[in-house]
């Protein structure tokens, strides 16, 4: 592979794949602590819009990626509401929510259709920015590029190395168990899916104010979806998804490569690996994925919720 | 003595029992459409004046009635495609893609077969629109029958590979080369397309969804399937141990589900669009999901859940028109009106998705 | 030994608690002191899991009051309950399958730092462990271990959290001989430290061995409360049932002819087992017609999984499977049952019955070929409800209202709508798993009846149970299965229930008691 395709396939890779490793990381801290949200696509629409309008109003980034992750997360304990307090069915609660999400974000971007904003600036690293080739691929990117790898490394950290995560885990595995230790499922649960939304507001802000610089309804494109294909595919492990959300963005960039240069391999080929590739997975794994899914959640899946 | 009551008595308890329902649809219902009056408020435009178009346009016309029940035929039998699978506790999410695939089937029939009378072409492209969404959803349906996917997610995940494999055909091998780069087929012939009523819009898969609907219902309380496949629903454990073949009915169920998610996609592609566009579908598979959901899987509870979210969809397309709002605004409604629903459910455990 | 203290340290005073349509508490007082094992004894539905779930927190009592340690306490969870020092190990462990041993622990751990220690866990574990006899490996996953294994670490939670008050609900269900042994001897150790232990049982023989004082239920109320030497075996069976009961009676018959072809055949048969489910290994079993074989084994050494073989829910990796005198190894479970099996299982409402369905409903499904029509288009209900007139008459049971939704039906309904939906195809083969489990004498003995006349009529019967006296009584051949395998084959009238318990539990000296 040529070094400019290289380059380009990188630099791709890690600007798509960031939003899409935002959003898994959060929906992994729902999954693991029992519940999936299949709007995850509404959550990431609504950071998205938020960000972006918040910016063009004030005229700061830093504000809109702020705004995002409030937006994503409100809009999260909306869906939580739903599914803890009111114990709604998770899939239903989930697509109502992306129908919400697709709506409101429509609504409140309408003004905005098609306006390009400088969004978030480039952060160049001082002395690593210079290196030949890997400076520009690797260290000249936006902050939120910069900083998504530490926060799966924190998510990592937080599911297995301390007491909420432990709990946030139990109660992922069995609610029954966890309320008999003394904790409070519910609690827990919100807690994690407000979590969740401010990471997928995040994922949105980046789509919005960094990779497109613009907005345009539903923009997303079915990243939420995608999320939770990854989330599966890294057996709902934090520091997996990365690989997950780079071999996402790495297609998406090889695709536009390939445009780019008139090759005819198609693009829709090349978008359907990650679902592919999950499904792929699970077939692989057979019977052993059951051990890899929080047993709660598998419920949700079986239809024994 | 007469133990029946009078007519007059009969016609009272109905109509108690119309006010009743239609007072609970009001208290339950009202405060999203509130709701959403409140956000069209804050968007700057007159929600009453906004509720009067859709409903001049939809409810209080002839025309604008048909044009809700165009948009209900597709939602009959998308939602028909989850409530199937449901009764044995098969969540089928799919139904987004097996509509795609059925249209695809459908497309490859029009065009190739397009010289064949119309009496024998629509059949089919009937029959190939079901055995495309069929099989795509009976492939969920073997992965979960030996134990390897729930079918859950490959049904979720296959929907987008099945609209990637449509826009494939349609910039590639189907391309339209009379529509320059416009990524679409080429147009069906008139033998392919769907005979309507009365110069409406309304179609003949109005017919094939209630028939649908009625051997649904019929099957599933007559016969020896129906009651095998309640004994699943009811206890799978039993089932098994009763002799009853789980697999078996995993894997037709899923096919005969996504045939009717198939079979939409045939009668929109066929009737309403004339050729096949990656934009065929604004989300019917998953609206279907969600009024199979409302419902119970229960064939009368589906046929008011389509009426109201076919008057939605289309109140979108109106408002679009009238108050110059994202069409995608509907959705917000559809969303407040599921809300509506799932805050109020007293979750009986078991609980199906359909 | 440390003598238990006079002033108890958990004293309930009225307790009350109904639930729809049962009163499952009715003024029931309790005392327990530190230093003491105090029994709480009775049959099934007595109410003393109640009384205890009221004492950790898990139900609230309609009325009455618990004092602990001499001041009121109000318990209104396990959270409370805890942080009052009681701790409760229930039937259905509430471990986590997926976490390991030290992680299920430290999530019961009542001061938690935020950021956990590991290593100081895993040491704090090995401690108390050591102290009183519970050794388990911190850091294997539970999944991984025996069921003894993972009661012991349900004990070790308790005490690691602190708890002074250990209830345990029927701790010796899921044990081996050996291993209700050593929880006897960890119950000595927690009593000379002067914990407070309740258990929950009821069999006698545990209580009259372990023991300091013993309080017997009845319906929801205490019968009496009385100290070990006070208690004989009758007085606590009489004040548990309210009546001495009948003896029970051996059944003797001739052995069946040994020319008559076998009804089952399993040669060398094995099966590979699904995760924690135990596998069968070269099993050589045959039931000959009008004979009984019991299966003795404590439950979870391969009941099931052979019963599911026989069915042929479960495929032989190995071995070959004849039945009626034809190779039925590859044979599907609705071809087996037309052929003549019946299948009663354990627990009908799980297995056997769909709740959803009518009790007509779920007859027909019994053989839905036989009363399908027009090539399943239509169902004879006309002919279901005849069949199963005629057989109830037959067998003398009663049959519930054909018409009620099953799940509202009692345990002993459901398991009469399963017999007689078995029997009414005249089987050849009865697979009965623990039948008389749960049930009252009445019914019980109804049942066993029941299978007796099957035998008489040339029916095989392939009996698995728990009661060896049940068992000893009914079978012509008796076999012990233990981790899958035949430990051994008898006729109960050469051997003796010590000598089978030897073997249930795979202990060596089981060839030197059973001669």
């Amino acid at each position: 592979m040529s070094a400019p395709l290289l380059v380009g396939v990188v630099l791709g890779a890690i600007a798509s794949g960031t939003a899409v490793l935002y959003a898994t990381l959060g929906e992994v801290i729902g999954e693991r602590a029992g519940i999936v949200n299949l709007g995850l696509e509404g959550v990431m629409l609504m950071g998205a819009v938020v960000g972006f309008a918040t910016t063009v109003e004030t005229g700061s980034a830093g504000f809109g990626v702020a705004a995002a992750a409030l937006a994503g997360g409100l809009l999260n304990l909306v869906f939580a509401y739903l599914v803890i307090s009111r114990r709604a069915n998770q899939l239903a609660s989930g697509l109502a929510l992306m129908f919400c999400g697709v709506g409101l974000s429509a609504l409140l971007g309408a003004p905005y259709v098609g306006s390009r904003i400088e969004g978030l600036n480039e952060i160049r690293l001082p002395v690593l920015s210079n290196l030949p080739v890997a400076g520009l691929m690797l260290f000249t990117h936006d902050l939120l590029v910069f900083l998504v790898v530490p926060v799966a490394l924190v998510v990592w950290w937080v599911l297995f190395f301390t007491r909420w995560g432990l709990a946030l885990r139990a109660v992922g595995e069995n609610p029954t168990a966890a309320y008999a230790a003394g904790l409070s499922p519910m609690i827990v649960q919100y807690q994690a899916l407000l979590l969740a939304g401010l990471l997928g507001g995040l994922a949105g802000a980046h789509l919005s104010l960094a990779v497109a610089r613009t907005w345009a309804e539903w923009m997303t494109a079915g990243r939420g979806f995608i999320a939770v294909a990854l989330v599966i595919f890294s057996k709902w492990h934090p520091l997996r998804a990365i690989v997950g959300a780079l071999l996402f963005g790495g297609a998406v960039a090889l695709q536009l490569q390939m445009q780019a240069r008139g090759v005819p391999i198609s693009s829709f080929l090349l978008d359907m690996l990650p679902y592919l590739l999950s499904v792929g997975v699970l077939i692989l794994w057979g019977g052993t994925r059951r051990h890899a899914a929080p047993a709660s959640l598998g419920r949700v899946f079986r239809g024994t919720e | 003595m007469q133990r029946a009551a009078s007519p007059g008595v009969s016609l009272l308890r109905a109509g108690q029992g119309t006010a009743v329902g239609l007072l609970r649809f009001v208290v339950l219902f009202g405060p999203a459409f509130v709701v959403f009056a409140v956000v069209l408020l804050v968007a700057g435009k007159n929600p009453m004046k906004a509720y009067a178009d859709i409903f001049s346009a939809t409810l209080a016309s002839g025309y604008g009635f048909s044009e809700v029940l165009v948009k209900m035929i597709p939602l009959l039998l998308t939602a028909l495609a989850v409530a199937i699978p449901s009764r044995i506790w098969l969540i089928n999410v799919g139904g987004e893609g097996q509509l795609y695939i059925g249209a695809l089937f459908a497309t490859w029939g029009a065009l190739t077969l397009a010289d064949l009378p119309r009496w024998a072409l629509l059949p089919i492209l009937g029959a190939l629109g079901f055995v495309g969404g069929g099989l795509w959803a009976a492939l969920s349906g073997v992965l979960r029958a030996r134990g390897w996917v729930s079918e859950t997610i490959s049904t979720l995940l296959f929907n987008y590979v099945a609209i990637l494999l449509v826009n494939f055909f349609v910039f590639g091998p189907l391309k339209d080369p009379e529509s320059a780069n416009y990524p679409q087929s080429a147009q069906f012939v008139p033998a392919a397309t769907l005979p309507t009523f009365f110069g409406t819009r309304v179609h003949f898969g109005l017919v094939l969804a209630v028939l649908a609907l009625v051997i649904y219902a019929l099957v599933l309380s007559r016969t020896r399937w129906g009651l095998e496949m309640r004994a699943i629903g009811g206890n799978v454990e039993a089932a098994r141990r009763s002799g009853i073949p789980i697999g078996w009915y995993i894997v037709v169920v899923m096919l005969v589900g996504g045939g009717m998610a198939g079979l939409a996609g045939m009668t929109e592609v066929s009737a309403i669009q004339g050729r096949l566009r990656p934009s065929l579908s604004p989300g019917y598979g998953f609206t279907g999901f969600l009024i199979s959901w409302m419902a119970g899987g229960r064939p009368l509870g589906m046929v008011a859940a389509a009426v109201l979210l076919a008057i939605i969809t289309a109140g979108g397309d109106i408002l679009q028109m009238t108050q110059r709002l994202p069409g995608s605004v509907a959705s917000i409604l559809m969303a407040l009106v599921l809300f509506a629903v799932l805050a109020r459910r007293d979750r009986a455990r078991g609980e199906r998705a359909g | 030994m440390r003598p238990p203290q006079p002033e108890p340290m958990v004293t309930m005073r009225g307790i009350t608690k109904s639930f729809p349509g049962v009163l499952a508490n009715d003024h029931v007082d309790l005392d327990v002191r530190g230093g003491e094992v105090h029994a709480l004894l009775g049959e099934n539905g007595a109410g003393k899991s109640t009384l205890m779930k009221v004492l950790y927190g898990f139900y609230r009592a309609d009325s009455g009051e618990i004092r602990l340690r001499g001041h009121p306490a109000h318990i209104r969870s396990p959270r409370d309950a805890r942080e009052l020092r009681i701790g409760m190990v229930f039937q259905n462990f509430t471990l986590i399958p997926g976490m390991t041993v030290a992680e299920n622990i430290a999530l019961f751990l009542p001061h938690l730092p935020a950021l956990l220690d590991k290593g100081e866990i895993a040491a704090r574990i090995q401690e108390v462990s050591r102290r009183y006899g519970l050794n388990v490996d911190p850091s294997a996953e539970v999944r991984q271990l025996s069921i003894g294994e993972q009661q012991k670490v349900e004990v070790l939670k308790l005490l690691l959290a602190d708890a002074q008050v250990l209830i345990l609900d029927e701790p010796t269900r899921v044990l081996a001989p050996h291993e209700i042994e050593a929880l006897f001897q960890v119950f000595t150790n927690l009593r000379r430290d002067g914990y407070a232990v309740i258990f929950i049982t009821h069999k006698l023989h545990e209580v009259l061995a372990c023991a300091d004082r013993i309080t017997v239920m009845r319906r929801g109320r205490v019968a009496a409360t009385l100290a070990r030497g006070e208690a004989t075996e009758g007085g606590l069976v009489s004040l548990m049932f309210g009546t001495v009961p009948a003896e029970p009676r051996f059944y003797r018959s001739a052995p069946a002819g040994e020319t008559a072809a076998p009804l089952l055949e399993l040669r060398q048969v094995s099966t590979r087992g699904e995760g924690a489910s135990p596998s069968l290994h070269g099993i050589d079993l045959a039931i000959l017609p009008g004979e009984i074989v019991g299966v003795a084994g404590v439950s979870g050494n391969g009941q099931r999984e052979l019963g599911d073989v026989v069915l042929g829910l479960e495929r032989c990796s190995r071995g070959t499977k004849r039945l009626f005198g034809h190779d039925a190894t590859r044979w599907s479970v609705a071809r087996i049952r037309a052929s003549g099996l019946a299948y009663i299982p354990e627990d009908p409402l799980a297995m056997a019955v769909v709740p959803a369905l009518t009790v007509r409903e779920n007859m027909a499904l019994g053989d839905t070929p036989k009363y399908a029509r027009h090539g399943g288009f239509s169902m004879d209900w006309a002919s279901v409800r005849t069949d199963i007139a005629r057989t109830a008459e037959r067998i003398a049971l009663n049959l519930p209202p054909l018409e009620a939704v099953a799940g509202t039906l009692s345990g002993g309904n459901l398991q009469r709508v399963v017999i007689i939906r078995e029997m009414a195809r005249r089987p050849r083969l009865i697979i009965a798993f623990y039948p008389t489990r749960g049930l009252d004498v009445l019914s019980a003995t109804a049942t066993r009846e029941l299978l007796l006349a099957a035998r008489g009529e040339g029916a095989g019967v392939l009996l698995i149970s728990e009661d060896l006296g049940e068992l000893f009584a009914l079978s012509d051949r008796l076999v012990v299965l233990y981790r899958g395998r035949i430990a051994g084959t008898f006729r109960p009238q050469q051997t003796t229930m010590n000598a089978v318990g030897f073997l249930m539990t795979g202990s060596p000296d089981a060839h030197a008691a059973s001669g």
